[in-house]
């Protein structure tokens, strides 16, 4: 009896009436917020990792203190921390600057939340590598007169790069998932869509199971790329096993 | 992908400071700073609202490490079969443990809580059946979807770690204890499983810090754990930052007590050459 009203391929079309279009939409959002995040965690890992390797004690405690917070602390409840905080603090400093409140808009709010939750966990993968890449290397390069940043862009991040990549492959898949957290503060991705679209048709296992199938897909596909990146980081690497 | 990734990277007891040279002048001065900045928030800001939600947050609190325990559990019950079959089993368990690890670990867990309390929740009261039986009072409720979901996440993650121990195991143990003459099931009990178990410790500690770190989803499903506790209190006063701290404070408390009750029990556990 239920058969019937279960599934009703229409409402996925593309067109107004079904909801396919808004739900890829949706989904481009989370890709969009995921990359975004992912590249700013990046930045603010390498800049970490750095920093707890070679900083002074207060940095190092510091930095200590912020990948410890982030991993203590539910996601959840630092997408809201940081989602208001953040906002009301650029406000704040803008209207001291004297240009007055502007609208943030939820992407970069997101990108900005996501980024700092990665950039805590990509702080503690890259220091792992940097730590794995061994010694001799850096020490050969600094001993052959390269400035500090040139030691970073030609030793010591290319070398680190096999051993980082896992977790932040593993991070990459993290930051697609995490995005749906946004939909808590009301963002409209693909998570937040889906459950308006399924409470306006009352159709849920259809659309949440199209959702479902989406983040897999991107989960899938970025396994696929993530395997080639891995292969071609660890190209004359003594075969393990 | 590698085979050893989970979801995240957990906090582990290896992170806790090391109570020798924890003491250094600078650790002082920024100790000082820290204690004047928390001062400054108790002061500064409102806390009058606290005493009144201190019992609702302490069965907030009571529910959420419920939700935790029970799912922890259930999942690791789940995450045995499912690692073993991966291993050993023929191949209708074996792709279908493989497919529901996969499908689990690449979508978000938010989705998949909405999907079963939503879905489901939609879907049973059109079956007379069930709404005539016993079970129906609760699953007009909303924590049985929210275990369910937690449960099944925790077990498609753990599985998968599962298998990587169940595989890790020597041969050559397995190989004694058949050349002692054990059955399947006892080399399974004495041997196997306990030394899977051994080699997965670690990360069963960090997959249940996260656990603990998913359970807060739960509110969104209006089960009333701590975080629900506390979205409440800011309905209710119109507070955004002092709720949320505050909440902040209270997860990194039970994640702080999660590690150190791990660092005790993992240190109680002998290891070979340690």
């Amino acid at each position: 009896m239920a058969a019937d009203s279960l599934i009703n391929w229409s409402l996925l079309a593309l067109a107004a009436p079904g909801w396919g279009g808004v739900l890829l939409q949706g989904f481009l959002h989370s890709v969009e917020i995921a990359i975004g995040g992912y590249a700013l965690g990046l930045l603010l890992g390498i800049g970490g990792a750095f920093g707890k390797l070679y900083g002074g004690p207060v940095l190092r405690d510091l930095l200590e203190c912020y990948t410890t917070i982030v991993r203590a602390v539910p996601e959840l409840v630092l997408i809201l921390l940081l989602y208001y905080a953040g906002t009301d603090l650029l406000n704040q400093v803008l209207g001291a600057m004297g240009i007055g409140a502007v609208d943030i808009s939820g992407l970069t709010a997101g990108i900005f939340v996501i980024g700092v939750v990665q950039g805590a966990y990509s702080t503690e993968v890259l220091r792992g590598a940097i730590k794995a890449v061994p010694a001799g290397q850096i020490e050969a390069a600094r001993a052959y007169g390269m400035s500090p940043t040139k030691v970073l862009r030609r030793i010591t991040l290319p070398a680190m790069l096999p051993y980082a990549i896992p977790g932040l492959a593993n991070l990459w898949l993290i930051a697609t998932k995490d995005t749906a957290l946004l939909a808590v503060v009301g963002f409209s991705e693909l998570t937040l869509v889906t459950r308006q679209a399924a409470g306006t048709t009352k159709a849920y296992f259809l659309f949440f199971c199209a959702a479902g199938a989406l983040y897999l897909v991107l989960t899938l596909v970025s396994n696929l790329f993530i395997g080639i990146i891995e292969r071609h980081a660890r190209r004359g690497f003594a075969e393990q096993r | 992908m590698t085979d050893e990734t989970t979801h995240a990277l957990a906090l582990v007891p290896e992170d806790l400071p090391k109570p020798e040279n924890f003491l250094k002048p600078h650790r002082i001065v920024l100790m000082l700073l820290f204690a004047g900045l928390v001062v400054a928030v108790a002061v500064f800001m409102r806390w009058d609202w606290l005493p009144r939600y201190l019992p609702r947050l302490g069965s907030g609190i009571l529910v959420s490490l419920a939700m935790l325990f029970s799912t922890a559990i259930l999942g690791f019950l789940l995450a045995v079969p499912l690692g073993l079959v991966q291993v050993t089993g023929p191949w209708f368990l074996r792709v279908p443990a493989r497919l529901f690890c996969t499908v689990i670990r690449g979508t978000p867990l938010l989705l998949q809580l909405w999907l079963l309390y939503y879905g489901l929740g939609s879907l049973f009261p059109q079956f007379p059946w069930i709404r005539h039986s016993f079970l129906w009072p609760y699953l007009r409720e909303a924590w049985p979807y929210g275990v369910a979901a937690l449960t099944l996440s925790f077990a498609a993650y753990e599985g998968e770690v599962m298998r990587g121990a169940f595989a890790g195991v020597p041969q050559g143990e397995l190989e004694a204890a058949r050349a002692y003459g054990m059955g399947r099931w006892t080399t399974f009990r004495r041997i196997w499983l306990p030394r899977a178990v051994h080699r997965a410790l670690p990360t069963l500690n960090g997959e249940t810090v996260l656990q603990l770190k998913s359970t807060p989803l739960v509110a969104t499903i209006t089960v009333v754990d701590v975080y629900a506790v506390i979205s409440k209190v800011r309905q209710e006063t119109y507070l955004t930052y002092e709720p949320l701290l505050l909440l902040a404070l209270i997860y990194m408390c039970l994640t702080g007590i999660l590690v150190v009750a791990f660092r005790y029990f993992e240190n109680r556990i002998p290891t070979r050459g340690a």
